[in-house]
């Protein structure tokens, strides 16, 4: 029994460092197990373009297990491509069908600025968590972690915000290119759980703030941004968000 | 001992007197101290963001240090130990099933079979419980039961309940609690963050290390730093396997850099191999997925009686499978060690009887589980990863056994620290899986958080000041600095010839084939001979390299290609150091299995007469056989015993 293999067709975003404008070059890739993932699929093709001496795309990427954040691209106009909460190293082939055209091309955001081929800086990301996103406590200061119980609900509220993985698909899919998904996930964590309440208002107006200065553009409920989200962070966040916010604003 | 290796002195420790428990109190006390006034004037280089670097980095500039963090990823918040699923080990005994700083010292040290050093143990566990408190305060959500208290498991075959844990995903929460805790010390400044930069050399002046040369990743500009001292928390070098659970950018180039300049290589030869991954599906897979030990609480292990054997499972009836671990361990039967359940997997495909495509994988089924508990008890448990199993193979494990194999997943060796996690350059610090320190020959489950972040939060933040009170530092000006400058150029050399080799293999394929000797010859259980011969292939494979290997591109700008060629080159060397090692320890313990040397149960059988040591190598030159130093290991408050699991 030998696994299914495709043949596709691969429109690439092929940028240099510095260079203006890109454009869209098409390779094949040829012989691709259903098994593989997309980014080994695009790891075939740089074997192939290293063997013809050419070089290879530039794309992000470590863990290859969806927890990292580092990969991500727009695969046929869509950030992580198709499948439902996943993430571009976690999408399989077995998705693709033999003789698919795929287009790939880097996250496009003012705040997020391209570095080459797929490569874009996220660093913007940082910024907006070093503007509030902790709870400001010194190491060997804290008390037994039982002295405070916080019922299972809100634990796992505060669990399901904080498993963003800081990949940036939300600001990708977002016609305004904003990054409050992000944000509010962040937000909402320590806002859920006591030991964040104290920094609770200032937090959201920091790092909204920060936001704006970094380019990214305002959120105006496009919703998006939760449907291409590979971690299934939801805009019920937002909403939490603004509250924090509107409180900061007038207290 | 080999023939052709000097043997020469023994290492101190520099472990405090007194008894185990009042060690690290009365070390603490004697240390100097920094003056807070003071610490300003100092700067620290971190390189590396995972949990050791992260909480260090953090801790330090909580304290007043100046801080410089480095690490490969664009964010420090990516590093690997971002992966880390199953939980975070604690002696905090909320389960009030008798677990104390007693047990867990105990429990460590015997699953490393008899190869830590006491005292780093016990510290280890006493500072288990701050780090709970600790991740707590910072926002980390853990799990918790109805009452609102942190909930525990167990975990690894641990006998008690002293496992904290977030979901799957215990590592990604508590790196992202110590990037939040890095992210405010950089919002105050007393912490500069260099992302994408690699550590290419350590440089050392007036004996002491005192910087680093970086590769600016996106200009491909080498960089240059200094500090008062320089710490290492660059993680484990599992991918010299090539395939491993490690995330793609783990790499042994900045230990293997500070080993060339004096360091000592502790204990290379003692890599974990995890039994319960997903199996690999062709010859491009990229890397490995681990699947929850946790697994085998439910799941029966079991591959067909007959070799070669290509009907599907469902077809096989019951009286042709083998239960094989049931088989030969009544006892434990699924739950055996993990070095155990992977070497007889690996012993069951040898003897052709391993299923699916490739003939490299073993059942684990939950057939039975399901018929006793129900699918929706099952699902209750596993839901998660069943998920993740099918999202990466296609099958559905309710309808289907699940195939697993084992895969390289931690390496307990690593640089060489004393008591205070320094090596033996002065100055040089390392924490985390880049040390060798804690696990002895095998790491227990849920222990390497909690050493990456006990040394980050709570040992080094004293340490490296009892070194910086004590030390006279000179005045580094970089341009004239003769050190610095040989830096540079020999960095920019290797970086010249490696663009420059222009021959026809590329790098995927040399490290592809490294991997597969170190697997076969090298990996979960070894003998002399083929170690030799690994060891030849290994040095042939390395000179090819330099012959033959072709990297596209250019060193002035982004290039992963060049990227992954310097870690494969430094892989090729390092390689030939595990070698050594496993054939310097004629004996077996934990993960260095050696088939000479086993017990009728084929147990791993020890020499504690012989080799109760950390092996330490020191550089010696290109091509030179490395020199031999060693720690020798007393045990004054555990007794030495033999495992079994029968
Ligand atoms: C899949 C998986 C699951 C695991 N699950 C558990 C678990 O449940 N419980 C447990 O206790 N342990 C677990 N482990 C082990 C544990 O995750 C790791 O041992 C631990 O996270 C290592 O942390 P670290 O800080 O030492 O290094 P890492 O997290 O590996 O960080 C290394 C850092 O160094 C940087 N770096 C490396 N080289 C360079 C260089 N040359 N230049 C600049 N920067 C560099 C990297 O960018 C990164 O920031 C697991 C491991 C794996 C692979
Ligand atoms: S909210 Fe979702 S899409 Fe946005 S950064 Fe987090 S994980 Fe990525
Ligand atoms: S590579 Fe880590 S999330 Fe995809």
């Amino acid at each position: 029994m030998i696994s299914k293999t495709i043949n596709l067709t691969l429109k690439v975003w092929r940028q240099n460092r510095g260079e203006k404008k890109g454009r869209l070059e098409t390779y094949s890739a040829k012989n691709i197990s259903v098994d593989m993932s997309f980014l080994e699929m695009l790891d075939v093709v740089n074997e192939e373009l290293t063997k013809n001496k050419k070089e290879t795309i530039a794309f992000d990427h470590d863990c290859r297990e969806g927890i990292c954040g580092m990969c991500g691209a727009v695969v046929n106009g869509r950030p992580h491509g198709h499948e439902k909460e996943t993430t571009l190293c976690q999408l399989h082939m077995r998705h693709f069908s033999d003789g698919d055209i795929i287009v790939i091309e880097p996250w496009r955001a003012r705040a997020f600025p391209l570095i080459k081929d797929l490569v874009v800086d996220r660093s913007a990301l940082d910024n907006i968590i070093q503007a509030g996103g902790f709870i400001s406590v010194n190491a060997g200061g804290a008390p037994d972690a039982n002295a405070l119980p916080i019922s299972k609900e809100i634990a796992e509220a505060a669990f399901n915000a904080a498993a963003c993985i800081g990949c940036g698909a939300c600001v990708a899919a977002c016609p305004n290119a904003s990054a409050m998904l992000f944000v509010s996930a962040k937000v909402s964590q320590f806002a859920l759980l006591p030991q964040g309440r104290p920094e609770a208002a200032r937090r959201a107006r920091t790092m909204v703030r920060m936001m704006d200065q970094c380019g990214f553009g305002n959120c105006s409920n496009e919703t998006e941004c939760e449907a291409e989200c590979p971690k299934g962070i939801s805009i019920s966040n937002i909403a939490r968000l603004n509250r924090e916010f509107l409180k900061a604003e007038f207290s | 001992m080999n023939p052709d290796v000097k043997m020469h002195t023994k290492l101190d420790a520099k472990v405090p007197a007194g008894s185990l428990a009042e060690k690290w109190d009365r070390h603490r006390f004697n240390l100097k101290l920094v003056n807070p006034a003071n610490k300003k004037k100092f700067e620290i280089i971190v390189v590396g963001t995972g949990l050791a670097g992260a909480s260090a980095a953090a801790t330090f500039a909580e304290l007043g240090y100046h801080v410089k963090n480095f690490c490969i990823q664009d964010s420090p918040r990516r590093a690997h130990s971002i992966a880390a699923q199953g939980g975070i080990n604690a002696a905090k005994n909320y389960s009030n099933d008798g677990d104390s700083v007693w047990r867990l010292f105990y429990d460590t040290i015997k699953g490393g079979d008899f190869r830590a050093r006491e005292a780093n143990v016990y510290r280890l566990a006493q500072l288990s419980c701050n780090i709970i408190d600790h991740c707590v305060a910072q926002g980390i959500p853990f799990a918790r039961d109805y009452g609102g208290f942190l909930d525990n498991r167990s975990f690894g075959g641990a006998q008690v309940s002293r496992t904290f844990y977030a979901k799957g995903q215990t590592g990604q929460q508590l790196l992202l609690g110590a990037y939040s805790s890095l992210m405010r010390q950089v919002s105050t400044g007393m912490v500069k963050l260099f992302p994408r930069r690699e550590m290419m050399d350590l440089v050392v002046v007036d004996g002491k290390a005192r910087g680093i040369v970086v590769r600016n990743l996106i200009t491909g500009e080498l960089e240059t730093y200094t500090a008062h001292a320089v710490v290492l928390a660059t993680g484990g070098y599992g991918n010299v396997f090539n395939l491993s659970t490690n995330a793609m950018a783990s790499n042994v180039t900045a230990a293997f850099r500070a080993y060339k300049k004096g360091a000592y290589f502790a204990n290379p030869c003692y890599t974990q191999i995890h039994p319960t991954c997903i199996p690999v599906h062709g010859t491009f897979q990229s890397k490995l997925t681990l699947m929850s030990e946790s697994l085998r609480n439910d799941g029966r292990v079991w591959v067909p009686k007959k070799p070669r054997d290509k009907r599907r499972p469902g077809d096989i009836p019951e009286s042709e499978r083998d239960y094989y671990l049931e088989n030969k361990y009544p006892s434990f039967g699924n739950l055996v060690p993990r070095d155990v359940a992977s070497r007889n997997a690996k012993e069951q495909c040898d003897l052709e009887k391993g299923v699916g495509e490739t003939g490299l994988a073993v059942y684990l089924d939950f057939a039975d589980a399901i018929k006793r508990d129900g699918e929706n008890a099952i699902a209750g448990k596993y839901g998660n990863l069943f998920q993740m199993y099918e999202k990466i193979t296609g099958d559905n494990p309710y309808k289907t056994p699940m195939m697993i194999y084992p895969a390289v997943h931690y390496t307990m060796g690593g640089l060489w620290v004393d008591y205070n996690l320094m090596s033996t350059i002065p100055g040089l610090f390392v924490l985390g899986e880049a040390n060798f320190s804690d696990h002895g020959a095998n790491r227990l489950g849920a222990s390497a958080l909690m050493q990456g972040l006990a040394d980050g939060y709570f040992v080094i933040p004293y340490t490296i000041g009892g070194y910086l009170a004590q030390t006279s530092f000179s005045e580094i000006n970089v341009p004239d600095s003769k050190e610095f400058k040989q830096g540079i150029q020999n960095v920019q050399q290797r970086i010249d010839k490696l663009l420059s080799v222009n021959g026809r293999r590329t790098v995927t394929e040399f490290h592809r084939e490294l991997g597969l000797i170190l697997w076969e010859y090298c990996g979960m259980s070894r003998n002399e001979e083929g170690l030799l011969k690994a060891r030849e292939m290994v040095s042939n494979l390395r000179h090819e390299f330099w012959k033959d290997v072709y990297v596209p591109g250019t060193g002035k700008d982004l290039n992963q290609s060049l990227e992954k060629a310097g870690r494969v080159a430094d892989f090729l060397e390092f390689g030939e150091l595990m070698i050594l090692d496993a054939l310097a320890r004629k004996e077996s313990c934990g993960c260095h299995f050696n088939t000479a040397f086993q017990t009728e149960e084929n147990e791993a059988r020890r020499d504690d007469q012989n080799f109760c040591h950390v092996a330490c190598w020191e550089y010696n030159g290109d091509d030179q056989v490395p020199n031999f130093h060693k720690e020798s290991l007393t045990f004054e408050n555990v007794e030495l015993s033999q495992r079994s699991y029968k």
